[in-house]
């Protein structure tokens, strides 16, 4: 079902969580909320499932306004940051719960509850912990299973506020990858928040970066990484250099290679896979040195130093794939030539 | 124990209890079983089958459950109000719910006596509407009792309540419990061994209670007469058997019952999971 969000605003005190958020989400996508802590996003996506209200805008869901339903006629499933399972009753019963506060008329019999549960456990592969209460499970089996108690009562929508926040990483990661194919097989309207841009880029189809209580860019993981609409959206996602024309000393990058003939802004963000580089000749008058390196799996990542001979000092970041790394035969301390293929120009 | 554990102290803080236990309890205790001795079996039989005894051991332990039950309902409300709301002047209703603790019981039990006394205020008031004589009847020893025993509900309740994460309760709301639902299947579970405990204490306070019964209560044999009252006077007396023989099947029945109540806590707990 789609999400329609129109001119949602929402102060604490005298503080703007949320300035004006209109934001449409079509049927079917699984969508990141992203951005730095504070930004507003957990605020947005509590209004959406009605455990918060906002101080004006409409909430609407399938086409309905649903603004003044309470969090219980909203027909969407909330996952929590720490599960929230109930402790006192088993899995079995967790996934129930959804089914068994139905009311009378509406709730199934015993024998179809027992079958959908099992069901739904044997979907996130734990229905041999259908007996177990919350406390004997760990934390990834945790969050299987709230995901299941929320997806028992078949919500239009899906919220998962920072679902992966409280895992460690290697487990973080399975689940990542497991969301995104249940996503896929069940292909409910899905929106999760999280501060990780790793994680949004990975999993969603739909990325919604926040900032200050505004959304800042609204795209597809490539649209977001590739055209970044502002200079905040390209330093949150991905590493990136920055360079400041106004302070730096504009010929050594045009040098590298940056035409600043038909600059468009004030500052240029560089993706470390943007800079290529070489080993310079002796005698050259190349003022960039490799000071270190690290390896990050698949590339590696090198630590340049822009000497001060002309203008101030300032550190490069460049990525390139290993053996390629090897090829050049680089040490530390050795002078190389610096180019740079693609530049973001920013106001 | 010759195992070393991982907390340090287990020798010196187990003998301190030890030591505790026996001079603070367990001594007094057992003289008072060593002192019954001296009666024979019939005598005891005798003592305790009289009639008067009979039905001070009824008031006292009904008077308790019926107190500890209110004490449980209204001690609940209490401390949900303390915790989930706040309002002007929490803090002073804060320090008033810790009040009978302090206050000295026979102090409580003048002014109840006071009021509630046929021609006191309130029992004026309730003779006159409602026909109800509150003083010098059980009713009178519920009354003084849920007084006193109120704060050790609310105190045990709370902290349970206080800890009770707030996302449970807006889960169970996301998956469609209405607030009812979600209190009676999701927050009273979850509350219900404290709940117990502060039920226990004042039933055990109730059953205990000497001072701020014996003014309201009246005394009257065969109606409003309390067992710690009816002890008192043997020993007055110079009854010191008869005292004895009352105490220790006190003493029987309430450790018994307490048991039972432990149990009870025991398998509410192994139920919702929380051992």
């Amino acid at each position: 079902m789609s999400i329609l969000l129109s001119n949602i605003s929402k102060n604490f005190g005298t503080f703007a969580a949320l300035d004006h958020i209109n934001l449409e989400i079509p049927e079917g996508e699984l969508v990141a909320l992203l951005g730095p802590s504070g930004c507003g996003k957990t605020t947005l996506l509590r209004i959406i499932a009605g455990l918060e209200s906002a101080d004006q805008g409409r909430v609407l869901i399938s086409g309905q306004d649903r603004t003044d339903h309470d969090v219980s006629q909203r027909g969407i499933g909330f996952v929590f940051q720490h599960y929230a399972l109930f402790r006192h009753m088993t899995v079995f019963e967790n996934v129930a719960f959804g089914l068994r506060v139905k009311p009378r008329r509406d709730r199934p019999s015993n024998d179809v509850i027992t079958k959908k549960v099992h069901a739904l456990l044997e979907l996130v592969q734990l229905d041999w912990l259908h007996d177990r209460y919350p406390d004997q499970l760990s934390g990834g089996q945790r969050q299987r299973i709230a995901l299941a108690r929320a997806l028992a009562v078949e919500p239009a929508v899906l919220l998962l506020d920072e679902p992966f926040g409280a895992l460690d990483a290697s487990v973080r990661k399975d689940l990542r990858q497991w969301l995104r194919n249940l996503h896929h097989d069940l292909n409910v309207t899905s929106i999760f928040v999280t501060h990780d841009q790793e994680e949004a880029m990975e999993v969603a189809s739909q990325v919604v970066v926040l900032n200050h209580g505004r959304i800042e860019q609204q795209g597809s993981p490539s649209d977001i990484y590739d055209h970044p609409a502002n200079a905040f959206v390209s330093r949150f996602i991905g590493q990136t250099n920055i360079f400041d024309m106004e302070d730096q000393d504009t010929d050594w990058l045009q040098t590298a290679g940056l035409s600043t003939a038909h600059q468009k802004g004030k500052i240029v963000h560089v993706r470390p896979h943007d800079i290529v580089i070489e080993k310079s000749s002796a005698n050259s008058d190349a003022f960039v040195t490799l000071k270190d390196w690290q390896h990050l799996g698949a590339l590696i990542r090198i630590e340049l130093v822009k000497t001060g001979a002309n203008g101030p000092a300032a550190s490069v970041y460049a990525e390139m794939p290993n053996d390629q790394f090897k090829r050049l035969h680089l040490n530390k301390g050795d002078k190389v030539d610096l180019r740079i293929r693609h530049a973001h120009w920013f106001h | 124990m010759s195992r070393s554990s991982i907390m340090p102290g287990f020798r010196p803080t187990i003998g301190f209890t030890l030591i505790y236990l026996s001079l603070i309890v367990l001594i007094p205790l057992s003289t008072l079983v060593f002192q019954s001795f001296q009666l024979n079996w019939d005598d005891y039989v005798h003592i305790i089958t009289n009639k008067r005894v009979l039905s001070s051991f009824r008031v006292s332990f009904s008077t308790a459950l019926v107190a500890a039950l209110i004490a449980g309902f209204f001690g609940f409300i209490v401390a949900w109000v303390l915790v989930r709301y706040s309002f002007f002047g929490k803090q002073f209703f804060h320090a008033l719910i810790d009040f009978p603790f302090a206050l000295p019981t026979a102090v409580a039990g003048i002014v109840l006596a006071t009021i509630f006394q046929p021609s006191g205020f309130l029992g004026k008031l309730l003779i006159d509407t409602f026909g109800v004589q509150v003083a010098f009847k059980p009713l009178g020893i519920v009354m003084a009792l849920i007084f006193i025993s109120i704060p050790f509900v609310v105190r045990t309740v709370e902290p349970v309540l206080l800890e009770f994460e707030t996302s449970m309760e807006e889960a169970a709301s996301s998956l469609g419990a209405t607030r009812w639902q979600v209190f009676s299947k999701v927050i009273f579970p979850n509350v219900l061994p404290a709940l117990l405990t502060g039920f226990a204490l004042a039933f055990a306070r109730g059953v205990g209670e000497y001072g701020s019964v014996i003014f309201i209560a009246g005394n009257i044999p065969y109606v409003s007469e309390i067992v710690p009252l009816l002890i008192v006077t043997k020993l007055e007396q110079f009854d010191i058997e008869g005292a004895t023989a009352i105490a220790l099947t006190m003493l029987v029945i309430s450790f018994v019952l307490l048991l039972l109540i432990n149990l009870l806590q025991f398998w509410v707990r192994k139920r919702s999971g929380q051992l």
